[in-house]
């Protein structure tokens, strides 16, 4: 495969979508884009799009599957707003893809799947590749079956198999269109395919079919190149947020020394954390799939007590479920780590579409005052170092933690600078081993003066035998109480060990200290929301951005800094429940921006919202 | 399989199993019993206090942990099996004790329990079968016989109840077993054969709640009425039983079930029958009547503990173990397609 003769053009950045059936391989096709152009140093962010439905109908708009990969030699923050191509392998790709695209978007179309009965499936009475409509837009039909079909002939490769490796005929085309190097993927056919050679050289053979049609049709004469980006010095892999939280959870029990206890029930779109930590029992971790969320939850606090790092993954509905047991280990003050991966409600809502609609009931959705820490990774990668913080508070301070991740950086990828395990915080903790109170007693509830923690004696530990339970207890010595003073103590103090975890500052980016205007934001939204900030910048205009991760406690200098700027504004995918806590807790006027459309912020969108508070007031 | 729970030489007494907690359980409840019953029977098992670890629910009943002088947990209503199956299964070192009531187990529980029967966890169950809610103040239960008159069913219930043992065995539990309150030597008979079983023992225990259902279970307690009523099952003995032992257990050709006869060839119990139909058909000679009520071990077998099965796969997991824990993560963050910018 050597260069063809076409005119090379630079680029500074590309958004590419691939659309498909379900059935057709989109999200590998993407996700092996993505793996060579990282291997080239383009900055990468990635967002996938699949239908809840496991095989809708062929061909019909619900079983429509996409990945969008947007790539850049400059370092950037989101997936991209709109793709400038679309690569749609049937009508119904195209009909649900079209409309996002800017005029001028290439279209790479499978014209064999342009057949009467597929369009009318998504009601083109006809095909817009010849009714005009795509007018706007450089459209390159391409027979992408037959070809190959036609190139595996002769390796005698069934034709299902055949039509099967049409998506790495489309890879190959990209890959050339984009000079991606393409070794990866060679030798990911091989692994993949380890057990079938015969398909590993078909898809082989596809690939370099599409490659080669790049090279040798006229339908494409460009051919782009995006130079790396500059990045800092170091190895580098892409990761998703699932992938990111779970190998996090692994380098908190390595880091804290403790054996791993996951406690989970299946749900989108939590499961993938479940399934990659089942993989590494190499490491102690043990894995249980539970029968329910309350049972998930049950098994973690048990694995707490007995001295694990305890924890349970899961979606919104199933911290609904969980919230008695979360209460529960809040009066047992144990450590926990409670994984929310965030999807559109309410009830099943859209399991697959994001959200933050969960902010109000990590913090405040369960009976009794019931205070935990909260905090939100901002980006797929940061998941990793996220799990690890919540597990540092937890088992530090002996408290539930929840984690708030959301379907979009759970499934969306980025390059994620690989950090060395050694230089990953030490969070090891130790247990309590010998009696702490006069002659010789044991006293569960004496308290770290600093900390505020409570010891953790685990079963097997000789002369501190202990009881303790959901009734309230005695300060101190953990038995049940209901003397009025100690409740009102303990309620108290609960609140008062929550308030005085040490969380880093809030940072402000704030260009050049002219901004009146600060964006406030918390999570995911992260990305579209410095996607958005760095542009206005560019036009002139001044703005500050600040973003949470801990959201409970929230930094200690929070408030000074809202203050500091005339407005601030929190946009959010929900109804505003940031913004209730701060307009509360700070009496800020504060502007709330929503979205519950199932999906993240374009930077369009907040670009255009935060130009008009900027310049307007 | 070998037991991993550590046995310590030093013979301790029922003292050391008291805790320092008033009991605080109706004077005359059947708690008291079961109590004392099992801090009796504690020392025999030879096992350390620290090693031993009490999980209830929610009740009257699952008040049990703070009288016992071991480590233990009053946790959520019907949620013991479940946490108990966390604490068990990441301390094989650890013998643990679940006690939950008929409310706390059947009801709002009655899902984790399954649960825990069908994996096999190596879990001692005991439940408080007192066929009330004694803590909420009285209202009918999931075992409470159909028509029960309580403050929550002025008009009788109009639920038919749980068979416990039947439920247990439809979940194939691998240890079943019934005792009474007040039967002190057989209780801690049960507790012995359930101790020494490896996996999940389920016990049912009646208990007399002598506020809300006092006289639940006095056809089988009374010395007038239980010899007519009572069937004791022992391991390789015929099923009879009756004043003169008139009575037989035997199970009629054809049929799915067993019977109750004057004379007749009685069956001989055997608990470690593998077919949990058999276990199942002893269980279904009582009903809410207690007419003919069978107690003791009704199945014995073994298969593989839960425990023990998620153990081997970690302990074959750990010998791939390649370097220290750092080195090992270092290699799993590398793992995948990487790249180097300089
Ligand atoms: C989530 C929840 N629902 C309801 C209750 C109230 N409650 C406490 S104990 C109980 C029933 C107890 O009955 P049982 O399990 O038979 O125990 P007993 O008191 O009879 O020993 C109920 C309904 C509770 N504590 N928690
Ligand atoms: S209410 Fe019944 S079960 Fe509860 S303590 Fe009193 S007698 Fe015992
Ligand atoms: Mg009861």
């Amino acid at each position: 495969m050597s260069a063809g003769a076409k005119r090379v053009e630079q680029l500074d950045r590309v958004v590419i979508r691939f659309a498909g059936d379900s059935g057709d391989g989109m999200q590998l096709t993407g996700d092996r884009f993505t793996s060579e152009t990282a291997q080239l140093g383009n900055d990468i962010s990635t967002l996938p799009n699949f239908p809840a439905e496991i095989r809708a109908p062929a061909g019909t708009l619900p079983g429509v599957s996409s990945f969008q990969v947007h790539f850049a030699d400059y370092d950037i923050l989101t997936p991209g707003d709109a793709p400038n191509v679309l690569v749609a392998m049937n009508p119904a790709a195209l009909k649900a893809n079209v409309a996002d695209l800017p005029s001028g978007a290439d279209i790479i179309v499978n014209t064999d799947e342009f057949t009467k009965r597929n369009l009318a499936k998504v009601g083109y009475a006809v095909s817009p590749l010849e009714d005009g409509s795509l007018a706007d837009f450089a459209v390159h039909p391409v027979a992408l079956t037959s070809m190959t079909v036609g190139a595996l002939a002769e390796l005698g490769v069934a034709k299902k198999d055949g039509e099967r490796a049409k998506n790495m005929f489309a890879l190959g085309l990209l890959s050339w269109m984009y000079s991606r190097p393409f070794e990866s993927t060679l030798r990911f056919l091989e692994t993949k395919f380890a057990k079938r050679p015969d398909l590993v050289a078909a898809n082989k053979a596809a690939f370099q079919a599409g490659w080669n049609f790049g090279e040798t049709t006229e339908s494409f004469t460009v051919r782009y190149e995006v130079k790396p980006a500059r990045m800092k010095p170091g190895t580098y892999r892409n990761i998703t947020g699932n992938q990111a939280l779970a190998l996090g959870l692994v380098a908190a029990s390595v880091r804290s020394k403790l054996p791993l206890f996951l406690g989970a029930y299946p749900i989108t779109p939590a499961s993938d954390i479940l399934h990659e930590l089942s993989k590494h029992k190499k490491f102690g971790i043990t894995t249980v799939q539970a029968e329910d969320e309350i049972a998930a939850i049950g098994a973690a606090v048990g694995a707490s007590y007995g001295g694990a790092l305890g924890v349970t993954t899961t979606s919104g509905p199933g911290v609904a479920l969980k919230g008695e047991t979360i209460s529960l280990a809040i009066a047992l003050e144990l450590p926990l780590v409670i994984v929310d991966v965030q999807r559109a409600g309410p009830s099943t809502g859209m399991p697959t579409k994001t959200e933050q609609a969960d902010l109000n009931m990590a913090l405040f959705g369960r009976h009794g005052e019931a205070p935990l820490a909260v905090i939100a990774p901002k980006s797929p990668s940061d998941c990793f170092h996220a799990a690890i913080e919540a597990a540092r508070i937890a088992l530090k301070y002996r408290t539930p933690v929840i984690l708030l991740s959301d379907n979009y950086v759970a499934n969306g990828s980025e390059p994620w600078l690989l950090p060395s395990a050694d230089e990953l915080p030490d969070i090891s903790v130790e247990f309590t081993t010998e009696p702490n109170g006069e002659d010789g007693r044991f006293l569960p509830y004496l308290r770290d003066p600093e900390t505020l923690a409570r010891p953790w004696a685990i079963p097997g530990t000789a002369g501190l035998e202990h009881r303790i339970g959901g009734l309230e207890k005695a300060d101190k010595t953990g038995d049940i109480s209901y003397d009025p003073a100690n409740h009102e103590f303990m309620v108290r103090t609960r609140a008062q060990r929550i308030e005085a975890i040490e969380v880093p500052d809030i940072e402000v980016e704030d260009a050049d200290e002219s901004a009146r205007v600060l964006v406030l934001g918390w999570g995911s939204t992260y990305g579209p929301i410095g996607a958005a900030c760095r542009a206005l910048r560019q036009r002139g205009l001044p703005i500050a951005q600040a973003h949470l991760r801990h959201l409970a406690p929230l930094p200690a200098n929070l408030g000074e800094v809202l203050a500091a700027y005339d407005k601030v504004v929190i946009p959010e995918m929900n109804l505003g429940q940031l913004a209730h806590v701060i307009r509360a807790k700070f009496l800020v006027d504060a502007v709330p921006f929503n979205q519950v459309s199932g999906l993240p912020f374009t930077a369009a969108t907040l670009e255009n919202m935060l130009e008009d508070v900027v310049k307007n007031g | 399989m070998v037991s991993t729970i550590p046995i310590t030489p030093v013979k301790l007494t029922a003292k050391d199993f008291k805790s320092d907690q008033e009991v605080r359980w109706c004077p005359g409840c059947g708690d008291y019993a079961i109590l004392a019953a099992v801090q009796g029977f504690m020392p025999e098992l030879g096992i350390p206090r620290e090693n031993i670890v009490f999980v209830s629910g929610i009740g009257c009943s699952s008040r049990f942990p703070y009288y016992m002088n071991t480590y233990g947990m009053h946790s959520i209503h019907g949620r013991a099996p479940a946490i108990a199956t966390g604490l068990s299964v990441s301390r094989p070192d650890l013998s643990v004790w679940v006690v939950t009531g008929d409310g706390d187990a059947l009801s709002i529980g009655g899902n984790h329990l399954i649960h825990a029967l069908r994996r096999n966890v190596n879990l001692k169950i005991l439940l408080f079968n007192n066929r009330i809610y004694g803590l909420t103040k009285g209202q009918y239960s999931p075992t409470s016989e159909l028509g029960k008159i309580t403050k929550s069913t002025p008009a009788g219930s109009a639920d038919s109840p749980f068979n416990p043992l039947s439920l247990a065995l439809g979940a194939e539990a691998t240890f079943v077993a019934r005792t009474i309150d007040s039967d002190r030597k057989h209780l801690q008979s049960v507790l012995r054969a359930a101790a020494e079983h490896e996996g999940s023992a389920f016990v049912e225990i009646y208990q007399n709640c002598n506020i809300f259902n006092d006289g639940a279970f006095e056809l089988i307690k009374d010395s007038t009425t239980r010899e007519d009523h009572l069937i004791r099952l022992e391991q390789g003995q015929p099923i009879t039983f009756g004043a003169q032992q008139q009575f037989s257990v035997t199970h009629p050709a054809g049929s799915f079930g067993l019977k109750v006869q004057e004379g007749g060839e009685a069956l001989v119990h055997d608990a470690t029958v593998d077919d949990p139909a058999y276990a199942f058909a002893l269980s279904r000679l009582s009903g809410s009547d207690l007419g003919t009520t069978p107690i003791g071990v009704f199945r014995n077998v073994q298969r593989p503990s839960y425990d023990e099965l998620i153990t081997k796969q970690l302990v074959d997991a750990k010998a791939q173990a390649d370097g220290t824990p750092e080195q090992m993560l270092d290699g799993l963050l590398n793992k995948a397609d990487t790249w180097t910018i300089l």
